[in-house]
């Protein structure tokens, strides 16, 4: 169970204007800037869930992530983790918690992945018997096998990242937290490592809170979304609930032969060009399979595609809602 | 423990791979100790009376200086800590169920002991064979030996008690060249690794004793030349020990200090 309530924290950041005087006057008097990174945010996640907390760069998602781990302390609030509050009981903490920083590595550099994997065994005491099943089952699930014998500094950023993935399991956390871990990935190695995080989820129950700027993993990943932007948590539910609030339009894509006519009330023609053609319809006043078959009547359809809005627009759309 | 342990080891091992830079390393050593050695000669020939320690001790004291190098060097530093800091890796580091402080030290032990392992003993075995009175001597007797050894764990101990507290400045700053530049040009002069401590003034010896840099390389090298002897070579041995304590007190306490007010640097 994680709980945080009225988290706040702000950084000094050192500040000057362009060019050599500013520079020197910087040496005797320097001006300073808070940023609120986090302000007033609360929310609480039960065991076993699987969140994904979204939001613009900057917005605070790593500051979040990093007092949820126990490495950044917070100027004020309160923040609870199955019963400790993770900067003040750093080293318990830790041991309970899996994390993977997308944009930096916890493999050792030189030696092949095992080793790394045989110093985490070591930190964390993990018996050899479970550290046995927790690799077998790891190098199987994520298909790190044949590398897991190679240098890490030899691994394409797929490998590294599922090889990553694997050594902050090993310990069988209860919660694991995931910054951006498909940043950079190809398609593939991005399928591999959310099917994987699904497998995690649903047979260990380990809780997952997943910072991403990929809609693509939220959609594939998680039920319940938490907005952050500017420091503020703007909006905490389902995807599902999101997509309905947002599902008044659909898009329909139509490739026709012969002339399309005047539409009817609730469709709009955005693109129209050599057959091809972009109509936007609100459900609100036409239902799709009304809209289908006017333009049936018209023109002979060859190819036709619905569309809802993408969790992508959705999120776009959120961000002006708020202004952020 | 066991997995302070293992560090030691991933440490190690990556230590003793750096073969050629050890030869190099060798080389300038012998080059070193040998200039150092003929340029005492030369001040030795005019009054050998006036120096305050006899030229075979000399020889011994910069012998074993060179091959124990890698042990004391103050500008000897762990780079993968300065890098953990300043790029932010330190917070998987901070993920980890280990005191930050502990582990650094161990790296530290293992990394000057495996660049120490690699250079001392080809060291000894020219010095050894070298023309009487530029040789390296066995101790002056069995209880120096011993006394040797002990100080010699404690000093280098007491050295990265040193350096643990320039990578926690590094907390505060930027970039640590300055403070690096600046701590070990100071800590190399203070702890009588450019010349002997014994070869300074009375009155600025007296300032040295008082400080904790006389400690480190300066005790047990002058206990095994027979410099340091009997009730003077026990006291510079508590001493190390008694600084030794209080420099890792120090340095827990600054490090959970700046633990605190850390800021991961990007993402």
């Amino acid at each position: 169970m994680i709980e945080l309530k009225n988290i706040n924290k702000t950084f000094k950041i050192a500040k000057r204007n362009a060019g050599l005087n500013e520079a020197l006057k910087a040496l005797f008097k320097k001006e300073y800037t808070y940023i609120h990174a986090l302000n007033d945010v609360s929310f609480q996640i039960n065991d076993g869930e699987m969140v994904g907390y979204i939001g613009p760069n900057g917005a605070g998602k790593s500051s979040t992530i990093k007092i949820m781990s126990g490495i950044l302390t917070p100027d004020s609030g309160e923040c609870i983790i199955n019963g400790r509050t993770p900067w003040k009981d750093r080293i318990d903490h830790v041991r309970e918690i899996g994390v993977v920083f997308g944009q930096r590595s916890q493999l050792w550099w030189d030696v092949p992945v095992v080793d790394s994997f045989e110093l985490i065994k070591d930190i964390y005491k993990v018996s050899d018997t479970a550290f046995k099943r927790n690799l077998d089952e790891l190098t199987q699930l994520l298909d790190i096998g044949e590398i897991i014998r190679t240098p890490a500094r030899q691994l394409s950023l797929g490998q590294r990242m599922r090889c990553e993935i694997a050594a902050s399991l090993l310990h069988d956390p209860k919660i694991l937290f995931l910054d951006e871990p498909t940043i950079g990935l190809d398609a593939v190695s991005k399928i591999a490592v959310r099917d994987f995080i699904k497998t995690i989820n649903r047979e260990r129950g380990t809780t997952v809170i997943l910072t991403t700027h990929d809609m693509q993993d939220i959609e594939a990943l998680t039920e319940r979304i938490l907005l952050i932007g500017k420091g503020r948590i703007l909006l905490d539910g389902s995807l599902e609930e999101l997509k309905r609030r947002n599902s008044t339009h659909k898009t329909l894509t139509v490739d026709y032969t012969g002339q399309l006519g005047t539409l009817e009330a609730g469709m709009h023609l955005q693109k129209n060009l050599d057959g091809h053609a972009v109509i936007v319809i609100d459900t609100a006043k036409i239902p799709v399979s009304a809209a289908i078959a006017a333009i049936s009547k018209q023109a002979e359809v060859n190819d036709l595609s619905v569309t809802g809005a993408t969790a992508e627009e959705m999120v776009v759309a959120l961000y002006k809602e708020f202004q952020i | 423990m066991k997995k302070y342990l293992s560090f030691f080891k991933i440490r190690l091992i990556n230590g003793l791979q750096y073969r050629a830079a050890a030869i190099a390393g060798m080389a300038t050593q012998f080059f070193w100790g040998g200039m150092t050695l003929l340029m005492f000669w030369a001040f030795y020939q005019n009054g050998a009376n006036e120096f305050p320690m006899t030229f075979p001790q000399l020889a011994n004291y910069i012998w074993m200086q060179q091959a124990f190098l890698a042990l004391y060097a103050a500008w000897s530093f762990d780079n993968d800590i300065f890098e953990a800091i300043t790029s932010g890796n330190i917070a998987y580091e901070l993920c980890r169920p280990v005191s930050i402080y502990t582990m650094w030290f161990v790296k530290n032990i293992a990394a000057r002991y495996a660049r120490m392992m690699l250079r001392c003993l080809p060291i000894f075995a020219v010095a050894v064979f070298l023309p009487v009175p530029f040789n390296l001597s066995a101790p002056v007797s069995l209880e120096a030996g011993l006394l040797f050894a002990v100080s010699l764990i404690l000093g280098s101990l007491l050295a990265i008690a040193f350096v643990m507290l320039i990578y926690i400045a590094t907390f505060y700053m930027l970039s640590s060249l300055g403070v690096r530049i600046l701590f070990s040009s100071i800590v190399e002069f203070l702890s009588g690794a450019i010349i002997p401590i014994a070869f300074f003034p009375e009155s600025v010896q007296k300032v040295l004793y008082l400080l904790p840099f006389a400690y480190t390389q300066n005790t047990p090298f002058q206990i095994y030349n027979g410099y340091l002897s009997g009730a003077d070579a026990y006291q510079n041995i508590l001493l190390q020990f008694v600084w030794l304590i209080a420099l890792w007190l120090l340095g827990r306490l600054a490090m959970s200090r700046a633990l605190k007010k850390v800021v991961v640097q990007g993402g």
